[in-house]
């Protein structure tokens, strides 16, 4: 009963964003202040249907309702309670249920929080987002309906893929959605702005912090995967140039150079069409990235062509949106007037820099992530584009572009000078050549690049910190606002995540050695004894564990006990490492195949800086949530009296 | 495994280069499979026949084609690939060259003056 309740509310809520993506346009067109209020209410209703749907489908992940197919492929009786809620994200239908709530949720909060905008502007936001939903439940109840019955219900479930059974995989795919949901939130403000025709300051000061959440929570939801990688893929690496991490990666990078150009908008009243451009694209990449992963293109251009039902639609979808989006630019945005100048050199400037060098790295990345599917098609050829490819073509894009994030914000709006600039982040300079010269000499003398790059991450660090101490001095040690405040954490947060992945990707070692239960082997000055290898079991699998005992200088150091999982339900192994990390470096243990009578393979790592890389990620993601906490910024309050204002302004128009 | 560590060194980095080809993005030295261990066994037969990279990656070739390189050779099939993020670089910078030319040329259009009705409705509002 509780599904069938689900499944109605589902269908419900396709009818009311039908509505809601209609009636409020040809209010916000024809001037009638009904039909524009309509979006509101629609928007709240829409919420709580699909609010209703999901709570009905996570229902029947928690009580394992086996009649319901979805829960019988995904799930398993004795799953962990925390994975059978995951669950209910952790496969197709789900995770596109998951999108549908927080797209009409993000509706919502636009709904309730958009009280000071101006009324013609608010109900188009809310058609285009409902526009949008219209896409995703319909996608969902023709394609891939999660409520679909089975009779006779089998006595338990499939299970869920081992290797999403796992809290940091529990969490990324909500976090990832609000990030690529959120930049839905700004596709509709460009699409509503190119409608009206007008796109100032009071635009961009609303699109800025839906731009900031979405960016907060894409930011950690992509450190949250790649953490997971390091930690359950067991081979010590944190980013792969998979596509799947690639279709993320991209939507980061056009969300950042938007933020940054909205920031121009807002500040400067220049760079509108490109920003609008920008949201536009930002919102795109999240989609492909949606499409690349649930099409099942990336297995096999084949695997897409026998099923191609779900890819069709959410192809004709971003073709749809993508196209729509650009076609309505095209058209209408040459009636979008920049108006403030500024020389080449200011803060314009680099920001513009910024944004070149961002929208060249995200087009490297789309290349080298669907150039491969393309031969393929058109020609047959297969290619093979891995991590040796954008290590030669991304890195190099990155050198100029943090140091356009270094000097930026000692730049002037409107005109500056360079050298001075660069002056004031002489010290910082200074002390990243030596730490360069450190990094070349004492640790690593083959790695030229990863020294260079090494002095890099010095210089952000310091020179974001010494921009923000040199500001403290010059106000006479007032705080700044919280958006500066913000903008030096996320800067300096870069550099930490720059000497992470050096730390981690240059000047790591392992070691890898068949051994016996007494064997010793000698790591990194460790001394390294497998003690035992023991099996036990766990929730819904069987493991081996392995004990090593690392001791340095005759004294015990540390235990680390990596095991290998088998999963009952599905036959699968997983392997589950054993970090112990000081902060300063990870020493990575995984335990591969063996037995008694031939000893067990064990891999060892010694990862230098490696947990910077994630510290740094949620630094940034924590940046841009002091920054969203500015005043300036909170959403919906903007100086008093707002419900006082708008009315007057209505009554006139009518 | 090797026993000369220097050719072991190169073994690898050869290894992170070549792609396992029944996995799903992942080079020959991280990949579990059969194959990948096959190949990564090839590699150090032809490390220790005196081979030198290059003929050690043009023999993977000659036996599975491009597709075993992570890094796509620079040939007819791919330039696209390699020269792509550059061109954009290149043309997107132009047109922001060219773009902040015209603007200097061009002087602000001067302001238009308002039309009757739109002052009218100025001084309606600006009346106390």
């Amino acid at each position: 009963m509780i599904p069938e309740l689900g499944h109605f509310a589902l269908i419900l809520a396709l009818a009311v964003a039908l509505v809601q993506g209609t009636l409020p346009l040809l209010g916000a067109a024809r001037g009638d202040i009904r039909l524009m209020d309509l979006g509101r209410t629609a928007a709240l209703t829409q919420a709580l249907l699909v609010i209703v749907a999901f709570g009905a489908l996570t229902q029947a992940y928690v009580t394992s309702d086996f009649s319901v197919a979805n829960v019988v492929a995904n799930s398993h009786s004795a799953k962990p309670m925390l994975y059978k809620i995951s669950g209910v994200w952790g496969n197709h239908e789900g995770s596109m249920l998951l999108w549908a709530l927080i797209l009409a949720l993000f509706g919502a909060a636009v709904a309730l929080f958009g009280a000071g905008l101006p009324d013609t502007l608010r109900s188009r936001v809310l058609a285009i987002q409902a526009l949008i939903g219209v896409g995703f439940l319909a996608f969902l109840l023709f394609t891939s309906n999660p409520f679909e019955r089975v009779a006779p219900a089998p006595l338990d479930g499939n299970g869920l893929n081992p290797l999403l059974q796992d809290p940091g995989l529990a969490f990324h795919p909500p976090l990832l959605y609000l990030g690529y949901v959120g930049f839905s939130v700004t596709y509709a403000f460009a699409i509503a702005a190119l409608l009206e025709g007008r796109v100032d300051a009071a635009w961009a000061r609303w699109v800025r912090p839906w731009t900031l959440a979405a960016w907060c929570f894409l930011t950690l939801g992509i450190g949250l995967g790649s953490w997971w990688a390091y930690y359950i893929l067991g081979w010590g690496g944190f980013w792969f140039w998979d596509p799947v991490e690639n279709a993320s990666l991209m939507p980061w990078l056009a969300g950042t150079a938007l933020l940054h150009s909205a920031i121009v908008v807002e500040k400067r009243d220049a760079l509108k069409s490109w920003t609008v451009l920008l949201a536009i694209l930002a919102f795109s990449l999240s989609l492909l990235g949606t499409f690349l992963v649930r099409s099942g293109v990336l297995t096999s251009v084949h695997a897409f062509a026998q099923d191609p039902a779900r890819g069709m639609f959410i192809l004709g979808f971003l073709l749809f949106v993508t196209g729509g989006g650009l076609a309505l630019y095209a058209w209408r945005a040459p009636q979008l007037q920049g108006g403030g100048l500024f020389q080449p050199i200011s803060r314009e400037g680099a920001l513009i820099l910024n944004n070149l060098l961002l929208c060249t790295l995200a087009a490297t990345v789309l290349l080298g992530t669907l150039y491969p599917l393309f031969l393929d098609l058109l020609t047959g050829n297969k290619v093979s584009v891995g991590p040796p490819f954008f290590n030669a073509t991304f890195v190099p894009i990155c050198a100029p572009l943090f140091a356009a994030l270094c000097v930026g914000p000692y730049l002037g709006w409107k005109r500056a000078e360079l050298w001075p600039a660069l002056l004031r982040l002489r010290v910082a300079f200074i002390a990243a050549v030596i730490a360069a010269i450190v990094a070349a000499t004492a640790i690593d003398g083959r790695a030229t690049l990863a020294a260079l790059a090494f002095g890099f991450g010095v210089w952000l660090i310091l020179g974001s910190l010494s921009e923000f101490g040199q500001r403290l001095v010059r106000t006479g040690f007032r705080l700044p606002p919280r958006a500066s405040l913000g903008m030096t954490i996320a800067h300096a947060a870069m550099g930490v995540v720059v000497l992470g992945a050096v730390g981690t990707g240059a000047w790591n070692s392992e070691l890898m050695q068949t051994m016996k239960p007494g064997d010793r082997a000698s790591f990194h000055g460790f001394d390294v004894k497998l003690e035992r290898v023991e099996s036990l079991n766990g929730p819904n699998y069987v493991a081996e564990r392995a004990t090593l005992l690392l001791s340095a200088g005759g004294k015990s150091y540390t235990v680390l006990q990596p095991e290998r999982r088998l999963f009952t339900v599905q036959r699968r192994q997983v392997a589950e490492t054993a970090i112990h990390t000081n902060l300063l470096r990870d020493l990575y243990a995984t335990l591969g195949e063996g037995d008694a009578g031939n000893g067990w393979v064990i891999r060892l790592y010694y990862n230098p800086l490696a947990p910077w890389i994630w510290l740094g990620a949620a630094l940034a993601a924590l940046g841009g949530f002091v920054s969203l906490s500015d005043r300036r910024l909170r959403i919906g309050a903007p100086q008093g009296g707002k419900r006082a204002r708008t009315r007057p302004a209505v009554q006139a128009a009518e | 495994m090797l026993q000369d560590p220097a050719l072991e060194l190169r073994a690898r980095d050869i290894g992170r280069a070549l792609r396992c080809v029944v996995c799903q993005n992942q080079s020959i030295d991280d990949s579990n499979a059969e194959v990948a261990r096959d190949m990564r066994r090839a590699v150090r037969e032809r490390l220790s026949a005196g081979d030198d990279d290059r003929a050690v990656f043009a023999y993977m070739v000659a036996r599975y084609g491009d597709y075993v390189l992570l890094k796509p050779p620079f040939k007819a099939g791919t330039w696209v690939l390699w020269l792509g993020g550059p061109l954009v670089l290149l043309i997107a910078g132009a047109a922001l060259l060219i773009a902040a030319r015209r603007r200097r040329q061009v002087p602000l259009a001067p302001l238009q003056p308002l039309s009757e009705e739109e002052q009218r409705r100025l001084d309606a509002l600006l009346k106390p």
